[in-house]
């Protein structure tokens, strides 16, 4: 993509008078009603809210910030006020949230307006936001094909152009593992970078908020906006948010990037070697310096995830229990009925089996075999990471073993899905900043190059895969249908 | 490892999910199958090394003891199933 | 046999915090049902805690007082249970790595001194309260007091009387309340008290099986709670049965207490470090700040009390069980003006007589005393100084605490109530005595010199109280005498 048609073009032009906030919002809200229908990216189209905060911007009686009139997606994991916030689950189905998140009022009070509200897969949990209880979202390169997860709606959106940028969570691949599967560019900032305010709880040491756009450059502007300190979160970084889209200079000379053995052993599909093994050649051919590392600890990261996140989500969803909002069942007949039937309506099977084995894994007698364990293998695989990031300035490989499957084709078999994320799970267990950037096609899918960074290292992240961008035209090619009228 | 219904149903009733024997079944086989991935956790040698509870090797940061008033009762109150005079209700609970 | 009891106390300690330990909510007692509840306590989606500083130096204080261990390095867990009044499904709390382990208090029961050891006190949340009774097929919930902090202090099983573990109660309750952590509240539920007891064997180095009796709001209910419960488990075990480990429930109207639940299902709490909170790291610089700002603590103050005022220990233990008290006392002693050591012991006196007695019949605690201190040492000041006599002096108290007077000195005057100490006025009184009392008079010159008392109330009556009965004394027994 070339910056005429970027975050900071559109910004610009609006600035400028050339185009109105309404009138970009209204393009965008047409592309929602002409291509939604298809692909089931949202849940919620806040059009007049939309049109509302367009027209504010417009008299200038909204906040005038660096992304003001900027129309965005949110992941419906974030509340905002007054508007449903379903999580993507029928336990929240009629959750109008009271509050914004905190990741919300800051783009808000950049002058960003929402479009709507981003299907997903429930809870966050999925790799194929097929659990939705509003259905699957399509994706737009082939729609017979899942999107990826949990953030699924929100990359498909970008996709297909229903907006310039959507934000996202990653808990283990969420942001990352959607837009290499849709071809977009997306980022999950360090955690602690983002407040988890108002970002509705899967698993607390894990989730981290970020974003989706077309260009490196665009999530830099919409990262540089949502992160920063909260004093609400007490886990949020008090650390200073360096300007992410100045910094760009698409320099990389000289950077030592690592090439983990681990990424390119068996399982990564053919296909999409050969797309990852391009893509780091083009970036030694931009000046980096390719370097064989270990990971050695990476097999152990799905059993790791598995139980840690699962067992901070029992606990995180022990709230929705039909009493102070959300889903309740129809005439309990006591409090025992109450909570056991509201919950096993309210949440879907993956959701279930999760809350499950976190309760598990908790339970007496099985907390040190796994839980604690698991907090052992989870500081071996970052240990993993710092020993790397001694030696090297990025970590590259693919972001999944294989492009986009097919709807339903890995539903039944959760294992198998769960294994799907080995090479996105290690950097969310240690916490540090990602993106997946387009980097190629498989059979017309497109395939992600996955970038690390050390933690905070976010600026570093951003501008290898903007260099890559400069080089590269992966990230500026559309789903065929999707394509007309792209920008206003 | 293999889970007994009976202990699936245990686990269900700790999280308050309420499962038909059907689904208890099912569940009883996958997470049979979750658990065995985890077996792998067992083979390694974990000795002296500290549990990793968070991302950031950071501490508490702690809030002054100052009060808000709390002006929002009626707004969560809308979205609540059922609530008479303020109080939320559920069915009744006998001690 | 010979049974011997086995007691250890779990007290909840409401922390006087202006907000709420996780979130920013008013802690204030009595709002209108869920109007200090706010998004953090009701556990909306997408919330997060964050700690209250003013907890953690709180509990730093009481692990100092206690003579504990405040750990360096915290943790707040999770502890699962579902209940309509607990809306994350979890009661944040601390499990393995408490804020301070290790401390003691020293108690005297019936004149033995002893040392109960205290194993931890833990930070933790309250949760919401269920109103059984207001509705006919629901309980309703109201969540203001959930998230208000709590101490629960845990202490080792060192008990052997219901005696002790009331004396260990007050000591604590004292303690708190003099440290500012706690409004010490029982009424309101600002210190709870559980009571683990179990009986075995004397000499017997095992346990027997505990119950735990929860929530018993009053020092008296808990003594009662614990004989009742020490002799219930003797008669179980003495009729050959076995004591159940099971919650029970003091009812202070039948004097007895009652098993909770019948069938109580077995609990995991699944206890896990919470990980929306980080560790809370306390440094020595803290620490030895706040042991510096300590304010003087009841065992301190006592020996003190002793030392300055020249009370009697039992005195200074009564005086020094509030700060209330024992600053009253100080500010009425002041007041009195003088020497400290000769105005404590009438202090004294006056205050653990006739005020408490007078603040008891009205239900009142002496913060609320109707006779300031200042009033109560104007009053003492003219006892010692003679201007009236001791008796004189209740009623300028009593009207005092009526309300009748602004000061001892305005009620003297206003009602005339100056001692005589005209020797003249004095001495014509004493010879009207013995004339108008010549029985009497006889009696005395026959050897009942008791009789002597009988007379000086005659005189004392005559002069309407106001003659120093010192003074009608002497002059009576010189006069008689010289019959």
């Amino acid at each position: 993509m070339t910056a005429e048609n970027g975050i900071r073009s559109l910004v610009a032009r609006r600035a400028a008078g050339e185009i109105s906030a309404a009138e970009i919002a209204a393009h965008y809200l047409e592309r929602i009603e002409r291509h939604d229908g298809d692909l089931n990216t949202l849940i919620s189209v806040c059009a007049e809210r939309a049109r509302a905060q367009a027209e504010a911007v417009d008299a200038g009686t909204a906040a005038d910030g660096p992304l003001a009139g900027l129309p965005l997606i949110h992941k419906d994991i974030f509340c905002t006020e007054g508007v449903k916030t379903s999580c993507g689950s029928r336990m929240l189905d009629n959750f109008i949230a009271p509050y914004d998140a905190t990741a919300v009022a800051r783009l808000a009070a950049a002058g960003a307006v929402t479009l709507g509200k981003a299907n997903m897969d429930e809870f966050a949990m999925g790799s194929s936001n097929e659990t939705s209880y509003y259905g699957p979202v399509r994706n737009p390169w082939n729609r017979d094909y899942v999107p990826g997860g949990s953030s699924g709606g929100s990359a498909a959106a970008v996709a297909a152009g229903l907006a310039p940028a959507a934000t996202g969570t990653d808990t283990g691949g969420s942001i990352r593992q959607p837009a290499a599967l849709c071809g977009v560019t997306g980022i999950k900032p360090t955690y602690g970078r983002v407040s988890r305010y108002g970002m509705i709880a899967f698993a607390s040491s894990l989730d981290q908020g970020g974003c989706f756009a077309r260009s490196a450059e665009d999530c830099a502007h919409v990262l540089g906006a949502m992160a920063g300190f909260d004093a609400r979160d007490s886990t949020c970084v008090e650390r200073d948010v360096p300007d992410y889209a100045a910094a760009l200079d698409g320099n990389i000379r000289g950077l030592r990037i690592g090439l983990p053995k681990q990424y390119f052993a068996d399982g990564l599909e053919a296909g999409s070697r050969a797309a990852i093994d391009k893509a780091i050649a083009e970036l030694e051919g931009l000046g980096a310096e390719p370097v064989e590392i270990e990971l050695p600890h990476t097999d152990l990261a799905v059993s790791t995830y598995y139980v840690i996140a699962p067992a901070e989500a029992s606990s995180n969803l022990a709230r929705y229990d039909g009493v102070r909002y959300g889903h309740r069942c129809a005439d309990p007949v006591d409090l025992d009925d109450l909570y056991s039937r509201s919950r096993a309506e309210g949440f879907g099977r993956e959701v279930q089996r999760r809350i499950m084995v976190g309760a598990y894994v908790l339970s007496a007698g099985y907390y040190d075999a796994y839980y604690v364990k698991a907090q052992q293998t989870r500081r071996l695989i970052a240990d993993d990471f710092t020993r790397a990031f001694a030696d090297v300035d990025l970590i590259a490989g693919p972001v999944t073993q294989a492009p986009a499957f097919r709807l339903g084709e890995k539903l039944d078999d959760p294992v198998s899905m769960y294994l799907n994320d080995v090479y996105t799970l290690p950097a969310s267990l240690a916490g540090l900043p990602g993106m997946s950037v387009p980097a190629g096609f498989v059979e017309g899918l497109p395939v992600g190059l996955q970038l690390l960074a050390p933690w905070f290292e976010e600026g570093r992240l951003l501008n290898a895969a903007h260099a890559f961008q400069q080089a590269t035209d992966w990230h500026t090619r559309r789903p065929p249908g999707y394509e007309s009228q792209e920008t206003p | 490892m293999s889970l007994t219904d009976d202990q699936v149903r245990n686990v269900a009733r700790l999280a308050r999910l309420g499962l038909d024997d059907a689904r208890i079944a099912e569940h009883a086989g996958e997470l049979s199958n979750i658990i065995d991935v985890f077996e792998s956790l067992a083979q390694v040698d974990t000795d002296g090394v500290e549990p990793m509870a968070h991302p950031l090797d950071l501490t508490a940061r702690l809030r002054p003891d100052e009060a808000v008033p709390v002006t929002t009762r009626d707004a969560f109150q809308a979205i609540a199933p059922a609530v008479a005079d303020g109080v939320y209700l559920v069915p009744k609970v006998i001690e | 046999m010979n049974w011997e009891a086995v007691i250890g106390l779990e007290v909840h300690i409401q922390l006087a915090t202006q907000s709420k330990i996780f979130s920013t909510a008013p802690t204030a007692y009595g709002a209108a049902p869920n109007a200090q509840a706010s998004a953090v306590d009701i556990a909306l989606p997408g919330v997060l805690p964050v700690i209250n500083a003013g907890v953690i130096r709180m509990a730093t204080r009481f692990g100092l007082a206690i003579d504990a261990t405040i750990a360096p390095r915290s943790v707040f867990a999770r502890k699962h249970y579902f209940y309509p009044d607990l809306p994350k499904g979890y009661q944040i709390s601390q499990y393995e790595l408490p804020i301070v382990a290790g401390g003691h208090l020293d108690i005297t029961v019936a004149g033995r001194d002893k040392r109960v050891g205290i194993t931890r006190a833990h930070l933790e949340e309250d949760a919401g309260k269920s109103l059984h009774e207001a509705y006919e097929r629901e309980t309703g919930i109201d969540l203001n007091r959930a998230g208000t902090p709590l101490v629960e202090c845990v202490s080792e099983p060192d008990m052997t009387s219901a005696a002790e573990a009331a004396a260990y109660a007050r000591k604590l309750h004292s303690l708190v309340t003099y440290l500012g952590i706690c409004d010490g509240n029982m009424a309101e539920g600002s210190f709870r008290i559980d009571a683990n007891v179990s009986v075995r064997p004397a000499g017997s180095v095992e346990f027997g099986t505990r119950t735990e009796t929860k929530n018993v709001n009053s020092f008296r209910f808990l003594e009662k709670a614990i004989d009742f419960e020490i002799e219930r488990q003797i008669d179980v075990l003495e009729s050959g049965g076995t004591v159940v480990q099971e919650t029970r429930l003091y009812d202070p109207e039948a004097d007895e207490t009652r098993s909770m639940r019948s069938k109580e299902e077995a609990h995991d709490y699944r206890y896990f470090p919470d990980p929306d909170l980080l560790p809370v790291a306390i440094d020595a610089d803290f620490i030895e700040a706040e042991r510096a700002d300590l304010p003087e603590l009841p065992d301190a103050k006592r020996a003190r009390f002793v030392a300055d005022y020249g009370l009697g220990d039992d005195d200074a233990a009564a005086l020094t069980q509030s700060r209330v008290l024992a600053d009253y006392f100080e500010a009425t002693v002041a007041a009195a003006g003088g020497d400290a050591a000769s105005q404590g012991k009438p202090a004294a006196n006056w205050i653990m007589g006739d005020l408490s007695g007078a603040l008891n019949r009205e239900g009142r605690g002496v913060d609320a005393s109707p006779v300031s201190p200042s009033q109560l040492g104007g009053l003492i000041a003219r006892v010692a100084d003679g201007t009236i006599s001791g008796k004189i002096g209740k009623e300028v108290f009593e009207a005092l605490f009526a309300g009748e007077g602004e000061s001892a000195d305005a009620i003297i005057e206003a009602r005339g109530l100056r001692q005589i100490t005209d020797t003249g006025a004095i001495e014509g009184y004493v010879d009207q005595v013995i004339a108008d009392n010549p029985d009497q008079v006889q009696q005395y010159l026959d050897g009942k010199t008791k009789i002597v008392g009988y007379l000086v109330g005659q005189v004392m009556k005559a002069s309407q109280g106001k003659a120093n009965p010192k003074d009608v004394n002497r002059m009576l027994v010189a006069k008689l005498d010289a019959l």
